[in-house]
């Protein structure tokens, strides 16, 4: 299983942290791979951190366990930053992506992030209450990540959304969350 | 065609096969072949000409010993009633009184 | 012709599926987490009129008990679903249940037993049904969740006793993953109709339920039955396995081995996991190492012939149970394994280790360690008995 990616992600409840780790390991299995997608189950009041996590893999997933070692952090609120060390475990060659207005390199600072460590910053609640006219950053997010580590196709997102909102939103409201998702991967900014 | 009658009485001799599954009782009320009445150390008498046929002896006796037909109490059904008593007790118009099991009075 | 989906699900959804499906005359229940979101999304498929059960929402789960047995009993096929505390309310039942032979179908969402209050996942709730008489399943995944359960309605009507598919608590039931579904027309084909034998509800054939037996042979009797009847059930899980599996391409066994052709360590394990087992597995097996892992799927009957069977080879194997058995040389599933070892006339050291109580993440490191524990016990190294791994 040298191809599983695994994904953690940092919110607090009710930011979509467990929507956006869904969207990810779906657009994996529309692309016909293996995916598992799991919350950090405790009491869920909103506001609380929470942590949520993606595994995606070409073989069928086996383990189960929380991830220790992630590949890939996304953090979806960056107020997280002074109280969890988002950076736990992370492989060395991983990457960090933050819902920020700093720049990356400022990022690396406050994130105290090791060399080989990519960090990446996108204003997504920005982008989210430009399009969506809320501020979720669950989905513009998603299209940051796939730019910085393309684990799953550009196009299978997109693919994905209309599959998964297709049924129950307003064309309109599909479109903004598609704009959201091209925005995000048009402005994040990357160091490394 | 009437259906045989489930035969019972050598339960204690049954094989665990003999059982039916999850021990269902084949026939309902089947509790009637169990003959009670040897428990008795007095028994009710009835006496015909007082009793106003109220039916309070046959809503409590609990061993449903009081015999009716055609809304008339017509006897007691002496191979289930336990000897209790509790139909003394509740007959409001001394047709009923009880005596030892062995006494002569009819 | 037999057609399935590929779906992302949570474990729970899978077996929400499963239960519309087998469409169940009656279904009473209570809500406790995590079971929660199986009744949730059943009573949806409810409402929509995706199935036609009579479901009755109860104000404890003595009280969903209590109800299936009476609707069971009535001759209706009969569904519910638990978890922890829940499971425990019922345990009054659970003996009645199996003692009438009702073939009642329950799904549980194993949890720790309290106290400490804790809403994750271990087998103390599992555990302490163990001796109901209820038949018990111990999925690895959503996917073995919804299979178990479709079969479980098969295997309690044809051997007249309820059934506990189990699955673990949030790891399986709320983690969404890959898994297939099957086609509703397959699936009602293959759970067919339940014909009962009698009902409490036929006016014209009356009979009695739940009688008394206190002096003489009857009970004992009775129970003899009961212990005859889950004994026989084994082949009866199987071919119902087997009989999926054809549908389903995906294979049945009571105990499923990984690397057990020449393995001289070897992990037992039940529930979710053995993923990391096999994973940990796979890795040293890479490298060389001769390990294996062995999970059961059926728990209750015991396939104790089996299981000696795949472990005879082995120079020491570990049994990691997610609950004790307080008091007692070791956990509930390691007792077992000895049970059967001895039975088999198979000697071999085993080492008891209780792991992932209350949720306690399964490391991979631990499995790792597991396993250097054994070739140590291969090489002579002192047994030091029952373990708590990973702290």
């Amino acid at each position: 299983m040298s191809d599983l990616t695994e994904i953690r992600w940092h919110a607090r409840a009710g930011q979509g942290a467990v929507t956006a780790a869904k969207l990810v390991a779906e657009t994996a299995l529309y692309e016909d791979r293996f995916m598992q997608a799991m919350p950090e189950y405790g009491p869920e009041r909103t506001g609380a951190p929470l942590k949520a996590f993606t595994r995606i893999s070409d073989e069928p997933i086996e383990v189960c366990n929380n991830i220790e070692h992630p590949g890939i952090v996304v953090v979806l609120d960056e107020t997280l930053l002074s109280s969890t060390d988002v950076l736990e475990g992370i492989e060395p060659d991983g990457a960090v992506i933050v819902n920020s207005t700093e720049t990356p390199e400022a990022m690396r600072k406050i994130l105290k992030a090791p060399k080989g460590v990519t960090v990446a910053t996108v204003d997504a609640s920005g982008i989210a209450l430009d399009t969506i006219k809320r501020d979720i950053p669950n989905t513009p997010i998603v299209g940051a990540l796939v730019k910085v580590r393309p684990i799953v196709g550009r196009d299978s997102v997109d693919g994905q959304l209309l599959k998964t909102f297709g049924k129950k939103f307003a064309q309109e409201m599909i479109d903004a969350n598609l704009e959201s998702v091209t925005r995000a991967y048009e402005e994040v900014l990357i160091d490394g | 065609m009437a259906k045989a009658k489930w035969d019972v009485s050598n339960f204690d001799n049954w094989k665990t096969a003999d059982f039916p599954i999850g021990m269902v009782g084949l026939e309902a009320g089947n509790s009637r072949d169990y003959i009670t009445g040897g428990w008795r150390s007095e028994r009710p008498v009835w006496n015909k000409e007082k009793c106003q046929h109220c039916m309070m002896c046959w809503v409590i006796c609990p061993d449903a010993a009081i015999q009716v037909k055609n809304e008339k109490m017509v006897g007691i059904d002496f191979n289930h009633c336990k000897g209790c008593g509790i139909c003394i007790g509740e007959c409001r118009f001394g047709a009923l009184k009880m005596v030892p099991e062995h006494s002569e009075e009819v | 012709m037999a057609t399935q989906t590929t779906v992302s699900e949570t474990g729970n959804a899978f077996v929400a599926t499963a239960y519309r499906q087998v469409a169940p005359e009656a279904l009473f229940a209570y809500p406790i987490t995590p079971q929660t979101t199986i009744v949730e999304e059943f009573a949806r498929y409810v409402a929509n009129g995706k199935v036609k059960t009579e479901f009755v929402t109860v104000e404890s789960e003595h009280s969903a008990m209590s109800a299936c047995i009476g609707s069971a009993a009535a001759g209706a096929r009969t569904m519910t679903a638990t978890s922890s505390q829940g499971l425990a309310l019922m345990w009054e039942e659970l003996p009645i249940a199996a003692g009438l032979r009702l073939p009642i179908v329950m799904a549980n969402a194993n949890r720790a037993i309290g106290a400490p209050i804790n809403i994750h996942c271990d087998h103390s709730d599992v555990m302490g049904a163990r001796d109901s008489g209820w038949i018990i399943m111990f999925a690895e995944n959503a996917q073995e969740a919804y299979d178990h359960t479709i079969m479980a309605i098969r295997i309690a009507e044809e051997n007249s006793l309820p059934v506990m598919p189990a699955l673990d608590g949030f790891i399986t039931t709320h983690s969404i993953s890959r898994g297939e579904t099957m086609d509703d027309k397959t699936v009602t084909k293959f759970v067919g109709v339940r014909k009962p034998q009698h009902s409490m509800l036929d006016s014209k054939n009356p009979i009695m339920v739940g009688g008394f037996s206190t002096l003489g042979n009857t009970y004992m009797n009775i129970k003899k039955a009961l212990r005859e009847a889950i004994d026989a059930s084994l082949p009866s899980i199987k071919n119902i396995g087997d009989e999926w599996g054809k549908l389903t391409g995906r294979s049945f066994d009571h105990v499923e081995g990984y690397g057990m052709e020449d393995a001289e360590e070897a992990i037992l394990v039940l529930g979710s996991a053995a993923g990391n087992v096999r994973a940990v597995t796979r890795k040293l097996r890479a490298e060389g190492r001769k390990v294996g892992m062995v999970k059961l799927r059926t728990y209750r009957p015991f396939p104790a012939a089996e299981l000696a069977d795949m472990l005879k080879g082995c120079k020491a194997i570990a049994v990691l149970d997610r609950s004790d058995s307080y008091g007692a040389p070791a956990g509930p599933l390691a007792l077992d394994t000895m049970a059967a070892l001895y039975k088999a006339g198979v000697d071999v050291a085993l080492r008891p280790y209780i792991f992932g109580l209350g949720g306690a993440d399964v490391k991979l490191v631990h499995i790792e360690r597991v396993y250097n524990d054994l070739a140590d016990l291969s090489d002579g190294g002192l047994n030091p008995g029952l373990t708590y791994l990973g702290i």
